[in-house]
């Protein structure tokens, strides 16, 4: 069964995309091979200029770990470790950085998501918003080029809601980073420079 | 700590505090049973080869080949017998001794050679009579392969060194005759008889041997036997008993004797102990499978809890060797904390099995429950836990590494 159908989607740093569309539409599924977390039957996906839709599992997983952000819906923070260590773990795996300097990029993002203050919390100890603002602290890690978020306001309040928004949009263009995020919601998917409605496996 | 994956795994593990203690409880007794039965196993198997290795020593070369027609016709005169086994013929006893044991020398295994001479008498007290057997030793020869000083428990070895007529007599005999140190006793053999007095009662423990052996010195022996040279057997005391069997089989090629390894000659008790351990070591395995299985268990069920963790790790660029050795770096503490622990917990029961008062006199004699303290059970256990945890632990770990982290992030992992 093809759930997406002659789909073309090319993101440009520094410019915020909303896909859009119905439950079932094909959106998430775009989202999760754009992510490298999938793999297409056909068709061709580049980062950076580098084909990578048919490269093997190590190297599609090192290019998510260098060029790639995620944000997802249900935050995914690891529950067991501090906020400063869930941002540091995809650093570490990367191993660009020395440790102090990994400890004071962490800190950094931590600090512009406004959570500088509870750098040392567990993820348990953290309301479901600043969890999210955690994650997209985490997405920024490795100064991917391209931030994919699945609905990452789709599980906060109003308030959360547009200051996650605001966060993921301000950084990611500060840093020329391409955003692209799936969303049901219409003041958000307003809110971005693109919006991409998709039906059916298909772009409308 | 330095590796994002052990740092991980410490974390995931400390998680399931339950379970990991579970794990951990099962490896600390797998291992320490491990060593607690090894010690006691062999320490007992161990304690029977020191004995009966300082009774009748590593070798014992008896009985001349006799493989050859001529050869044969040769030794045919004198008190000699002939004697068929396995299809070799063989003359018996020794008929050379001097040169056989300067021969022996040679043998850089060898420690010690002593020639002696062996018959069955007649001992009489002014209570009873026993039979028994008598053995004629030099004794400075004999000390050299067997443990006959240590072995004393009344009187000296000097004065025995000193009387030309005195006798070491086994305690179970010296019991039954009601004979104490100085006491004398008549020994009659081929319708002689000798008065010896009893210079030093001697205790083994192998009951056996406590009840029929009485020491006198050679020329005392030869005369009370009649045979005046020539030795019954040679026994030989080894720098390494466990090589025993090849020197026997060299000495035999080379003196053409029967020569029996102790082994050989113990071959009903080894093949006792052997089966004893075994017994235990299936035993411990159980436990050490017990472990295993709850190690698989607790990072079966990590694996269960942590697929969205597996997933995150996944998509911020973790190989899936990297969640293999996360999981595998779990069993890896559980192991190491297990191991340490285990080998403590096994050294203090060892230690406490050890004070267990346990007479026992029959094959050893013994008052208190026997251990060997060897690094090997130490190794033995830890190696044993390793391999099987690890193995156990390989399954979850792989079914973790073939997670689809798109397929968890979606909700439909299955």
């Amino acid at each position: 069964m093809h759930v997406l159908k002659g789909v073309s989607f090319e993101a440009q740093r520094g410019q915020v995309y909303a896909i859009v569309g119905p439950s079932g539409c094909g959106k998430s599924t775009l989202l999760y091979l754009l992510g490298l977390l999938d793999r297409p039957d056909e068709g061709e996906i580049e980062i950076n200029g580098r084909r990578m839709s048919n490269h093997d599992d190590a190297a599609r997983t090192a290019a998510r770990g260098e060029h790639i952000g995620f944000v997802f819906q249900f935050h995914f923070l690891m529950l067991e470790f501090t906020a400063l260590e869930n941002v540091m773990m995809p650093m570490r795996k990367l191993g660009r950085l020395p440790p102090a300097a990994m400890r004071d990029r962490a800190h950094a993002l931590l600090d512009s998501v406004g959570l500088g203050a509870k750098t040392h919390r567990l993820g348990t100890q953290l309301s479901g918003g600043e969890q999210q603002r955690v994650a997209i602290a985490r997405a920024l890690a490795n100064q991917p080029a391209i931030l994919l978020a699945d609905e990452p306001t789709g599980n906060l309040d109003v308030r959360n809601s547009n200051l996650v928004f605001d966060l993921l949009t301000r950084l990611a263009k500060d840093n020329g980073q391409a955003v692209v995020l799936v969303t049901h919601n219409p003041e958000i998917a307003q809110r971005c420079d693109v919006t991409r409605p998709m039906r059916d496996g298909l772009f409308a | 700590m330095t590796s994002p994956n052990l740092r991980i795994a410490y974390r995931f593990l400390t998680a399931k505090k339950r379970a990991m203690v579970m794990s951990l409880a099962c490896t600390i007794l797998g291992v320490g049973l491990f060593i607690v039965t090894q010690a006691t196993t062999s320490g007992f198997e161990r304690f029977f080869t020191k004995t009966i290795l300082g009774i009748n020593g590593a070798i014992r070369i008896e009985d001349k080949i006799q493989d050859t027609m001529r050869s044969m016709a040769a030794a045919g005169g004198g008190d000699s017998h002939f004697a068929r086994r396995d299809g070799v013929k063989y003359i018996e006893g020794i008929e050379e001794p001097q040169a056989l044991m300067t021969a022996v020398r040679e043998f850089a295994n060898v420690r010690g050679v002593s020639a002696v001479v062996r018959g069955n008498v007649q001992l009489q007290s002014p209570f009873k009579v026993e039979d028994a057997q008598v053995f004629g030793i030099r004794l400075e020869d004999h000390l050299r392969v067997s443990d006959l000083a240590e072995q004393v428990t009344n009187g000296s070895l000097e004065d025995f060194r000193n009387s030309p007529t005195g006798a070491l007599v086994g305690r179970v005999l010296a019991d039954r005759l009601q004979l104490a140190v100085g006491d004398s006793l008549v020994i009659s053999a081929r319708g002689a008889s000798r008065r010896v007095q009893v210079a030093a009662i001697y205790e083994t423990g192998y009951r056996e041997v406590d009840k029929t052996n009485v020491y006198l010195h050679q020329p005392e022996a030869r005369s009370l036997l009649k045979r005046p040279s020539g030795a019954t057997f040679l026994q030989i005391s080894l720098h390494d008993p466990a090589r025993a069997p090849q020197d026997a089989a060299r000495l035999e090629q080379v003196l053409r004797h029967s020569v029996k390894p102790w082994q050989e000659r113990e071959k009903t008790w080894l093949a006792v102990f052997r089966a004893l351990r075994i017994s235990t070591m299936i035993t411990v395995s159980v436990f050490t499978l017990i472990a295993s299985l709850a190690m698989f268990n607790t990072l079966a069920m990590i694996v269960l809890e942590k697929t969205k963790d597996i997933a995150i790790l996944r998509s911020m660029g973790y190989e899936r060797r990297d969640v293999t050795r996360i999981f595998l770096w779990q069993a890896g503490i559980v192991l190491a904390f297990g191991a340490v622990a285990g080998a403590l917990l096994g050294a203090v029961v060892t230690w406490l099995v050890s004070q267990v008062p346990l007479p026992i006199n029959g094959i050893f004699k013994t008052d208190r429950f026997i251990v060997t303290w060897d690094p090997a059970h130490y190794a033995g256990a830890v190696l044993t836990a390793v391999v099987m945890v690890m193995v156990a632990s390989l399954i979850p770990a792989r079914r973790a590494a073939r997670l689809e982290p798109g397929d968890i992030v979606r909700g439909t992992a299955q």
